[in-house]
């Protein structure tokens, strides 16, 4: 199936799962608003907006199996799109079914705060979609704005609402510098389309124009403040610290996660032409990224800090992927985001299931003797946290994970060898805090006098058995993840043809 | 057509609000420049679109709509914070570290 983007119907058709879920939860949010704030209105809105992405989800798959390709157009209609709005549910759905038990559990009896997830999860499948920077501005605005909100959802925490003042005004900062970097590349190429900009280039002859040059970088500093990359990622740890809970999870998984495929699927459309000039910078942000991240990340007594820190780590190695810039590294980008998206949230999801409202198991001090305690929460958090360091087998998907963004680094054009090495050196730093969590619930004492753990929920059990067996189950298997993203690719195949001078790794370094 | 001066203006404008951002600690004085910053680049966009057709001036419509709904959460966010704290300065909200 071929959809001509011309015409107003094809264009539907191609577009309707994000259709769907923004017109559904349009009317969720009518319903959210229908009834008095209470705890069972704020559960059923939240079932029906699980229900709602599940139905998503299930459509996304179908269309990824079709496999249905599309002409030039505003839209794209491919694998990577596919693959990527499957990963942004799966995170959604998981903040969903945290937020009902955190919110019972909080007595935050707002049921708009579902809705506002779906409304970011269509945000992120906009910006995947893309391929003019007009509809990718409109997705980031849909998802940023819906995650200020979330981030202060508790109103009646003075941190929740502080968290979510520091986000916004980072993240309108940021959205400056985005805004202006697409003006600036609209001028110097006079479309704002991303196949034609990537023409123009070449025909052109654009790729010393200062005018692109600067509107790229200042579109890279935009981006970089989205997916957290050092030295733009000091709001992070603050913002994800302050955030309830389950909204710190789809926070580090799922906003990163849309704001990486936007910023690999310009990269990779529009200025594969301009490879030699962005690689300089993509490179440095990736190695600061991996050493500041996951260095800071062993000094954090506070587990959400740490986990902070640790995503910062991995927007690093993800990075790496998108520096040696080939098709291949846009499937080891799409299995890394789906591994990290499960670990992660899976991790927030036992933090979820053990804390009260009174004490909410921050600390890695609250997680000492887990295994006497719990040992199924024990057991599931080391699968989380072997998954987020890369072990083999134990760490599932994780290991993989890794794995193939170290090829993809290996076998382009240009082989990315440094940004390999510092990527083994960084892993290695962050068993250090990964593994001291498990050394902790594993051989510490349970101490004395700690408040008893409360009864788990339902929701957050089966969200981190969920977790766990995907995780294993891929890493045993990863095949089926790899093909259904290798599928009618069209992502990054131009960047391999279209590269006209490869860059040395040696010419990377000043 | 002055698309140059209007250009070298919009850079202008942008850099006092990347200054103003990065310089004042009082929320809404914050938000102000953010919103400053967004304008100027609406001025380039109109600039550009002398040079380029329509397009540019249908960047602006959107980017006003969406700076409209961005002010209206901003603020909404900034009387949540006034309403714990009895403060928009950023100064004095270090509830959280760093």
């Amino acid at each position: 199936m071929n959809y001509d983007l011309s015409i107003p119907m094809q264009l539907s058709a191609a577009l309707l799962p994000d259709l769907l879920l923004i017109g559904g939860a349009m009317v969720l949010m009518l319903v959210a608003a229908w009834r008095d704030e209470s705890a069972e209105h704020q559960r059923a809105v939240g079932i029906g907006s699980i229900l709602l992405a599940a139905g998503v989800l299930v459509m996304v798959l179908v269309q990824g199996a079709r496999g249905a390709t599309a002409g030039p157009g505003v839209i794209a209609v491919d694998s990577f799109r596919w693959a990527s709005d499957a990963v942004f549910l799966i995170a959604g759905i998981i903040a969903l079914a945290l937020s009902i038990e955190y919110n019972s559990r909080e007595r935050i009896d707002t049921a708009e705060s579902h809705v506002l997830v779906l409304f970011a999860v269509a945000g992120m499948m906009l910006m995947v979609a893309s391929r003019d920077l007009m509809v990718l501005f409109l997705g980031i605005e849909l998802m940023s704005v819906a995650v200020y909100v979330l981030a202060g959802m508790n109103r009646r925490s003075g941190r929740s609402a502080e968290s979510a003042l520091k986000y916004f005004l980072l993240g309108a900062f940021s959205t400056g510098f985005l805004l202006y970097g697409i003006a600036l590349v609209y001028g110097a190429t006079g479309t704002t389309n991303l196949a034609t900009i990537g023409e123009r280039i070449n025909t052109f002859n654009l790729q010393q124009t200062p005018m692109l040059l600067v509107g790229i970088a200042l579109l890279l500093v935009g981006f970089a403040f989205k997916i957290a990359a050092a030295p733009f990622h000091m709001w992070a740890p603050d913002v994800y610290e302050g955030a309830p809970t389950p909204i710190t999870g789809f926070m580090a998984a799922g906003v990163k996660a849309g704001a990486f495929a936007a910023l690999l699927r310009v990269w990779l459309e529009a200025f594969p032409g301009v490879y030699s000039e962005w690689h300089k910078a993509v490179w440095w942000l990736a190695a600061i990224t991996m050493i500041v991240g996951n260095l800071v990340a062993l000094q954090q007594r506070n587990l959400k800090r740490m986990l902070a820190y640790s995503s910062i780590g991995h927007t690093g190695f993800i990075l790496v992927a998108l520096a040696s810039g080939t098709s291949q590294a846009a499937t080891a980008f799409v299995f890394y985001l789906l591994a990290y998206t499960l670990a992660t949230m899976g991790a927030f999801a036992v933090m979820v299931s053990l804390g009260t409202s009174t004490s909410p198991r921050e600390s890695i001090e609250d997680y000492h003797g887990l295994w006497q305690e719990r040992p199924g929460m024990a057991v599931a958090m080391t699968v989380f946290m072997l998954a987020l360091l890369g072990f083999p087998i134990f760490g599932g998907m994780g290991f993989f994970a890794k794995w193939y963004v170290l090829q993809a680094a290996m076998q382009a054009p240009a082989p990315q060898t440094r940004l390999a090495v510092i990527l083994v050196i960084t892993t290695a730093v962050s068993a250090g805090y990964y593994l001291s969590l498990v050394i902790a619930m594993f051989m510490k004492p349970r101490p004395a006098g700690a408040a008893p753990l409360p009864p788990s929920g339902a929701w957050s059990r089966a969200v981190i058995a969920v977790s766990v067996i995907i995780i294993l189950v891929f890493g045993a298997w990863p095949d089926p993840v790899v093909n259904l993203v290798n599928k009618h690719s069209s992502l990054g195949t131009p960047a391999q043809t279209a590269m006209p001078r490869p860059a040395p790794e040696t010419a990377a370094l000043p | 057509m002055m698309v140059a001066e209007a250009l070298a203006l919009s850079a202008v404008l942008f850099t006092i609000g990347v200054v103003g951002v990065l310089t004042r600690r009082n929320a809404i004085i914050i938000f102000m420049c953010v919103e400053l910053m967004l304008n100027a680049v609406n001025l380039s966009f109109v600039a550009f679109s002398r040079m380029y057709g329509a397009t540019g001036q249908v960047f602006v419509v959107f980017v006003m709509t969406v700076a409209a709904a961005e002010a209206a959460v901003g603020l909404a966010i900034i009387i949540s914070i006034f309403r714990h704290r009895q403060t928009v300065d950023l100064k004095n909200i270090n509830l959280l570290k760093g």
